[in-house]
């Protein structure tokens, strides 16, 4: 079930330049969300943000009835959604799409790169319900660009990657010595940031065995299959990244690895 | 409490407001959100004879105040709907209309021929209009001699309800709409979108996969509301408008241009509850004004 609701910002905490993560009040009992959810959040007040803008659900509290949006600045919609105060409204068409699936083994690998990491929050919070121990690769160009890490180490082990090398292993998450060993620690890879660096990891995941769970993040009108604007080639065709997605099992994706 | 039914010639409406193909899907998108029986009407998706992929990704840009697509007329053909989606939403209580597409007149005819059949589907849209298929699609809908043969093509084998929509890509939509008119369209609509572009200055690429794309949205509704009534002055045949309708009074002044039904297209991406707040709107607007029809507002345009 889809629902348009109002929310109330609680708090806007500022963890870097570019991004900030919004606490929203539910007026009622949350709905029941599936990590790799998103939500389309309307833009008030920005001059030419027209339509709604796709966000990962990046962390729900079922017990308070508030979940956490994770917004990088990048143009005017998120910068007035950046721009939030406590007690202003916000209306969510949520949850939309289809999330991530529980994995077969515990053993579970979350990758996120740049403001990929908003579902993986939520995903690694679910596993630990769940009785699993999930491992994080988080990788960002700089140290600055990494964000709420000690929230992911709340949940498992957390390894980084950055560009510079000014935190953790220097270059890409494909660089990164757990991603080096002979046989590798997990399973199953959950991910969600660039194409090309989920590409890396498909291409990786297809030659061990290991599945690999892609988000998506094509541009959208509706979010809920009403347009056909976000498509991806698939092996059964196009289809909606807002509906059959966001999140696809990467051998399902006709994409050139 | 005023009157919201109006007529489109044997098709009767429970109120003006229906919704624009390619952007309320097949109605069950909306389900969750408002009751689909409580609307005039909806328009489904775009359908052809064969199975559609559409256009490559990326498919939309979001513009200044609306956006362009180039879905390029993506559907699982008329078979598909027939034996897939039919039966899904067949007993949904309003008028659903299905917007046909083609790429030559047989394609029509036979698409026409098969929706025919459909006892739940009271009308069709002709779509002679769309911008983003190489070939038919706006070509029949921008030549009058090629808008009179698909129309008087398709007349002859569709017996029930029979809009033709119309494209704003022309010099004079007037003739378009007197030539449809003529060939036995039971009403036209429009304006479908508007040939567009956008481009990326930093990769210096267009943004669409097909350089060209559709505008839509409330930019568009100066021009829209100019040709609902231009074309509702020319034509004897009601006129449906739409073309970036978002709010009751935007559709009031389709209204009062000389629409006797409005359609909302893009404006139910951004509130898909938009359409019942349009009927309430127009319901208090009749009572505010102590009107008791609202077929008293169909070109009741002051002028002069």
């Amino acid at each position: 079930m889809k629902h348009i609701t109002d929310f109330t910002i609680i708090t806007n905490q500022r963890e870097t330049d570019e991004f900030v993560v919004l606490t929203l009040q539910h007026p009622g009992e949350l709905p029941s969300m599936v990590p790799g959810q998103f939500a389309e959040v309307r833009v008030d007040g920005a001059e030419n943000a027209f339509l709604r803008r796709p966000l990962s659900i990046h962390d729900v509290d079922y017990s308070n009835n508030t979940i956490k949006l994770l917004i990088q600045e990048v143009g005017e919609g998120t910068r007035v959604l950046a721009k939030l105060k406590s007690g202003d409204q916000l209306n969510l068409v949520y949850p939309l799409g289809t999330g991530y699936s529980l994995p077969k083994s515990n053993r579970v690998l979350l990758v996120g790169g740049g403001c990929g990491v908003a579902p993986l929050l939520f995903l690694g919070r679910h596993f630990v319900e769940n009785g699993i121990r999930p491992k994080f690769l988080i990788g960002g160009r700089t140290a600055a660009t990494l964000i709420r890490l000690d929230a992911y180490e709340q949940l498992g082990d957390v390894y980084v990657t950055t560009e510079d090398g000014s935190a953790g292993h220097k270059g890409f998450v494909i660089h990164h010595p757990i991603m080096k060993t002979e046989t590798p620690e997990f399973d199953h890879i959950y991910t969600c940031g660039p194409d090309a660096m989920m590409k890396v990891l498909a291409k990786y995941a297809g030659s061990r065995g290991i599945t690999c769970q892609v988000s998506l993040e094509n541009h959208m009108a509706c979010g809920f299959g009403a347009c056909l604007c976000c498509v991806t080639p698939t092996v059964d065709g196009h289809k909606c990244t807002c509906v059959d997605g966001p999140v696809f099992d990467s051998k399902y994706l006709k994409w050139e690895i | 409490m005023g009157n919201l039914k109006v007529q489109l010639g044997e098709l009767s409406l429970s109120n003006p407001v229906m919704t624009a193909s390619g952007t309320f899907g097949y109605g069950e998108e909306y389900a969750d959100f408002i009751d689909i029986n409580a609307l005039g009407g909806i328009v489904v998706k775009g359908t052809t004879l064969h199975a559609r992929e559409g256009n490559a990704y990326p498919r939309m840009a979001e513009t200044p105040k609306g956006m362009l697509n180039a879905v390029g007329l993506q559907n699982k053909g008329v078979d598909g709907f027939i034996n897939d989606i039919y039966p899904r939403i067949k007993n949904f209580k309003t008028n659903i209309l299905v917007n046909v597409s083609g790429s030559t007149v047989e394609e029509y005819v036979e698409t026409a021929e098969k929706i025919n059949e459909l006892d739940a589907i009271p009308g069709i849209e002709l779509n002679i209009s769309c911008p983003n298929v190489k070939e038919g699609g706006m070509a029949f809908g921008t030549s009058c001699p090629s808008a009179i043969a698909v129309t008087n093509a398709v007349r002859k084998v569709y017996k029930k309800h029979l809009m033709v929509k119309l494209s704003p890509n022309v010099t004079d939509i007037t003739e378009i709409a007197k030539g449809v008119e003529g060939s036995g369209a039971d009403s036209v609509s429009l304006i479908n979108t508007l040939l567009g572009m956008a481009i990326d200055v930093n990769s210096r690429k267009p943004v669409l996969s097909t350089i060209t794309g559709g505008l839509s949205g409330p930019c568009v509704k100066p021009v829209a509301l100019r040709m609902v009534w231009q074309v509702s002055q020319a034509v004897n045949v009601p006129v449906v408008g739409m073309g970036g309708i978002a709010s009751a009074e935007d559709a009031i002044e389709f209204l009062l241009a000389g629409a006797s039904a409005i359609q909302i297209g893009t404006a139910n991406f951004i509130d898909p509850t938009i359409t019942i707040k349009v009927i309430n709107g127009i319901r208090e607007y009749l009572e505010r004004n102590q009107m008791d029809d609202v077929k008293q507002l169909t070109g009741a345009l002051i002028t002069g």
